[in-house]
């Protein structure tokens, strides 16, 4: 097992050296100019150069390449122009920001998803399968920001049930002591329930708008995946023995029909955890995909090279988990490297 | 079966137990938020220090309300019957006493002033702040040099509370510009402990930290989604203010900016779409305040040196086809100052803004293109900054459909906000939106940046005129002499040539538009259109 887990992390060095590599040529590529922009609406040409040099964009680009290498191996992403911050720490505070909205929303919509999917297998072309099929179609092609901004509407504006959408907390509150970064486990390692319901309720209305999104792909996965399974030998053969009605969907067919929703979860979290940049911005979350738009919109390098570099890291452990978790559902794959 | 109940009932369950949270306030909080306010805008400030390296606007706000300069502003009545900035009137912030001789400005310091630390307030610190001004380069060194400011051996330290500045030229922007957000006066001893070799100035250290002697200090900032600053108590620059906390949220999305203030939650907020202003306005639940930029215009730039725009017959038949009235009403929802329609092209009074006489006529564009050869007309591109779209895209279409009925066939040209600076450099584009606006308001300064042909970037037409040089130029050595008759023609003077000539055609003052709550009061405006906590309070 640990030898599978390092040949793995192995074979991962060349793809993050070739993502190194490409990310750095494509932020240079960018049409804009960062010294023109940073250097204020009020600069000339000379202070435009001067925050140039001071920036080190005047050095040609292998200079610039081996400097920004040198910086990674000393753990350094290099600073954000935009925020002023360093890339490394900004990426840790919101890296859990976004971790804990897309998990959230991933939980929620799979508790809602997988029940219908298997409903709608159970029995294909009744009223729940077609309720599962509107539901899932009506979600996903509602835009995000859509979405977010109606139920800011209804339940924040018009209803007073949600609070103000302002980001993880409620001006009045202050943050936990940071542990693991999620506000809501922080909260209760620090005991404080009131904190605990404050992150919550803040919650609540972006991760059901990116569970209303993420309907579609799980739960006509699990749909498509548990019909296969149920038309199977194995499962007449359950049927045939008189085993029960939950047994022979859920212990039976559902477990041999879990691998292809794994892998559907999978590609979901890791496109939520980046693409959620709408969600973002309808709550003020400050969250990693805003960070990232809003860098690449100033030409701000640093963090946008540290953007992709993260989420590379990430797809690369993600799909680690998920080839583990095959063989933890299914013996009968083998973990190759 | 059992399973799926269970999944269904336990996320109904904690859905409802978080929706059902009351939004209301503890007594306790109700209290705290009568001297706290929240702001909300759109993007904060990237850098505490107004000197720092590319330091963006949202951290001129910061600046202003942490640190303290020599001098600052009394107010008037503006526009609209609010507080406005009187650029001729100066009050004492750190200094207690301003002497103005020929060729020199003594400030002695007020006394009992300390920085937020607690150490004296001396002139060894203001010396230090204005070199650092003067000598860090970028944008500070640039304003700086605006007022003929530009060596550190122009900052003398006469004693402990006294420091007197030389004049290297006779200049009357030399005042006004000791008393905008750039010289503003650090802690010089706690800066001079965090410095490095490689940043002898400490930038680093000011960047996240606020070291002045002014009326807030920042107290926790998060890039991109807060700023939390506490009032000093201690503050001597002027009279304590009434709040005590400000929270500036950054909230992205103008549409929850709206809900925020509309349900109350919000105490202020700007940068919203005319659109939204304008309803908030009619709704009248909130206070709203439009005061038109200071020395701000709102232009289609021409390129003048390549054709077809290097013609001032085509020049002339744009600005008879630009469709003003249509721009103010559809697009800015009456919310900027019409800069168009005077009865003639003539400068009756020696100030600036003012409006020229083109006015909508496209007969009369029509025969300006005969006139200029250009009887079937031609292609062109018109480019904007795609980072104020919600203006400049429905303007361009505008412009666009009107040009079209002249034979100009626009191509529009959408250039996202890191580059359209970039692409305004080259002087290329052949027609462009964009807007200007001076801290220092006077006509002169406007002309040097935008008009005058030794070419500052702002001169974003290339326009070379020997005639306007004179005139700009005698314009300032009067200002400086005191010469009123003479600054006054030639003001005129090179007003009425900027509208005959044309190279840019102004259409109107922008406002800045502030909404807040209605037992919000003491907004005042300031030249650099951003809030001053000290003068908020809270009912």
């Amino acid at each position: 097992m640990l030898s599978v887990i390092l040949k793995r992390l192995l074979l991962a060095v060349p793809t993050l050296i070739g993502v190194v590599v490409v990310t750095f040529l494509l932020t240079r590529a960018l049409p804009g100019d960062p010294a023109a922009y940073f250097a204020g609406p009020a600069a000339t040409k000379q202070a435009i150069e001067q925050v140039r040099a001071q920036l080190g964009l005047d050095k040609p680009l292998p200079v610039q390449f081996v400097r920004y290498v040198n910086d990674l191996a000393h753990g350094d992403l290099g600073n954000s122009l935009t925020t002023g911050q360093p890339v490394l720490a900004e990426l840790r505070s919101r890296l859990p920001a976004s971790a804990e909205l897309t998990l959230l929303g991933l939980i929620l919509s799979m508790s809602i998803a997988i029940p219908l999917g298997i409903l709608a297998a159970t029995k294909p072309g009744s009223i729940v399968d077609h309720v599962c099929r509107i539901v899932t179609t009506a979600g996903v092609s509602l835009p995000v920001f859509f979405t977010g901004l109606i139920l800011v509407y209804v339940f924040y504006y018009l209803l007073g049930w949600a609070p103000a959408p302002l980001g993880r907390l409620d001006v009045f509150f202050s943050a936990p002591r940071t542990v693991t970064g999620f506000y809501l486990i922080d909260s209760l390692l620090a005991g404080k329930f009131d904190l605990f319901r404050a992150a919550l309720a803040q919650l609540v209305l972006p991760a059901l708008t990116l569970a209303i999104f993420s309907l579609a792909p799980i739960a006509r996965m699990t749909r498509a995946s548990m019909l296969s399974v149920l038309a199977s030998d194995f499962v007449r053969t359950a049927r045939a023995s008189g085993l029960t009605r939950y047994t022979v969907v859920i212990t039976y067919a559902f477990r041999n029909a879990m691998l292809p929703v794994i892998t559907t979860l999978g590609m979901v979290f890791s496109f939520l955890l980046g693409a959620n940049v709408l969600v973002e911005k309808v709550f003020a979350w400050p969250g990693i995909g805003s960070y990232a738009v809003e860098a690449l919109i100033a030409s701000d390098f640093a963090p946008v090279q540290g953007f992709v570099l993260t989420m590379a890291v990430m797809y690369v452990i993600l799909n680690l988990i998920i080839d583990l978790l095959y063989g933890v559902v299914d013996p009968r794959v083998r973990i190759d490297a | 079966m059992k399973r799926r109940d269970f999944l269904k009932s336990s996320s109904a369950a904690v859905a409802s137990a978080a929706i059902s949270m009351p939004a209301v306030f503890s007594p306790a909080k109700a209290q705290a938020r009568n001297e706290t306010l929240l702001i909300v805008s759109e993007s904060g400030p990237n850098n505490l220090d107004i000197h720092g390296v590319g330091t963006n606007v949202p951290g001129y706000e910061v600046s202003w309300n942490t640190y303290d300069r020599l001098i600052s502003h009394e107010m008037k009545t503006g526009p609209s019957g609010q507080p406005y900035y009187d650029k001729n009137k100066f009050k004492m912030e750190l200094a207690d006493d301003m002497n103005v001789g020929d060729m020199s400005v003594t400030f002695k310091l007020k006394k009992n002033a300390t920085f937020q630390d607690g150490t004296p307030v001396t002139a060894k610190d203001v010396k230090w702040s204005l070199d650092r001004a003067v000598t860090v380069g970028g944008f500070p060194t640039f304003q700086m040099r605006a007022g003929s400011l530009t060596k550190a051996e122009q900052f003398v330290v006469v004693d402990d509370n006294t420091i007197r500045i030389d004049f290297l030229k006779k200049d009357r922007l030399t005042i006004p510009d000791l008393a905008v957000v750039v010289p503003a006066i650090y802690n010089s001893e706690l800066v001079k402990k965090n410095v490095t070799e490689k940043d002898p100035w400490g930038l680093e250290y000011t960047k996240l930290n606020t070291v002045g002697s002014g009326a807030f200090k920042v107290t926790s900032w998060t890039a991109g989604s807060e700023v939390v600053l506490e009032r000093n108590d201690d503050w001597k620059g002027g009279e304590l203010p009434k709040i005590k906390r400000v929270i500036w949220r950054m909230v992205p999305s103008a549409g929850n900016r709206r809900a925020l203030l509309e349900r109350g939650d919000a105490d202020i907020s700007y940068e919203l779409p005319n659109k939204d202003f304008v309803e908030l306005k009619d709704a009248g639940k909130l206070n709203i305040i439009s005061t038109p930029f200071s020395n701000g215009i709102q232009y289609l730039g021409m390129n003048v040196k390549n054709p077809p725009f290097d013609n001032p017959k085509v020049r002339q038949a744009v600005a008879y086809a630009v469709p003003y009235q249509k721009i103010m009403d559809a697009v800015l929802f009456g919310l900027g100052k019409p800069m168009f329609g005077d009865k003639n092209n003539t400068a009756e009074e020696a100030v600036w803004p003012q409006p020229h006489g083109y006015n909508a006529d496209i007969e009369k564009a029509k025969a300006l293109m005969v006139e200029a050869g250009y009887a079937n007309g031609f292609d062109t591109t018109l480019s904007f900054d795609l980072g104020f779209a919600t203006v400049n895209e429905p303007m361009a279409v505008l412009i666009q459909e009107s040009l079209g009925q002249i034979g100009i066939r626009t191509t529009i040209n959408k250039i996202p906000g890191a580059n359209f600076r970039t692409e305004l450099n080259k002087k290329v584009l052949p027609l462009y939106l964009n807007v200007f606006s001076g801290w220092l308001d006077y006509p002169e300064y406007f002309f040097i940046w935008c008009y005058h042909g030794n070419n500052s970037i702002f001169n974003t037409m290339s326009y070379q005129s020997k005639d306007m040089d004179a005139l700009i130029d005698g314009a300032v050595t009067a200002a400086a002499t005191g010469d009123q008759a003479s600054y006054e023609k030639d003001v005129k003077g090179f007003v009425d040539l900027a509208f005959a000539d044309l190279p840019r055609i102004p259409l109107y003052q922008p406002y800045s538009n502030v909404a807040m709550q209605k037992n919000v009061s003491g907004y005042a405006y300031w030249f650099h259109r951003r809030l001053d906590y000290r003068t908020f309070s809270k009912a």
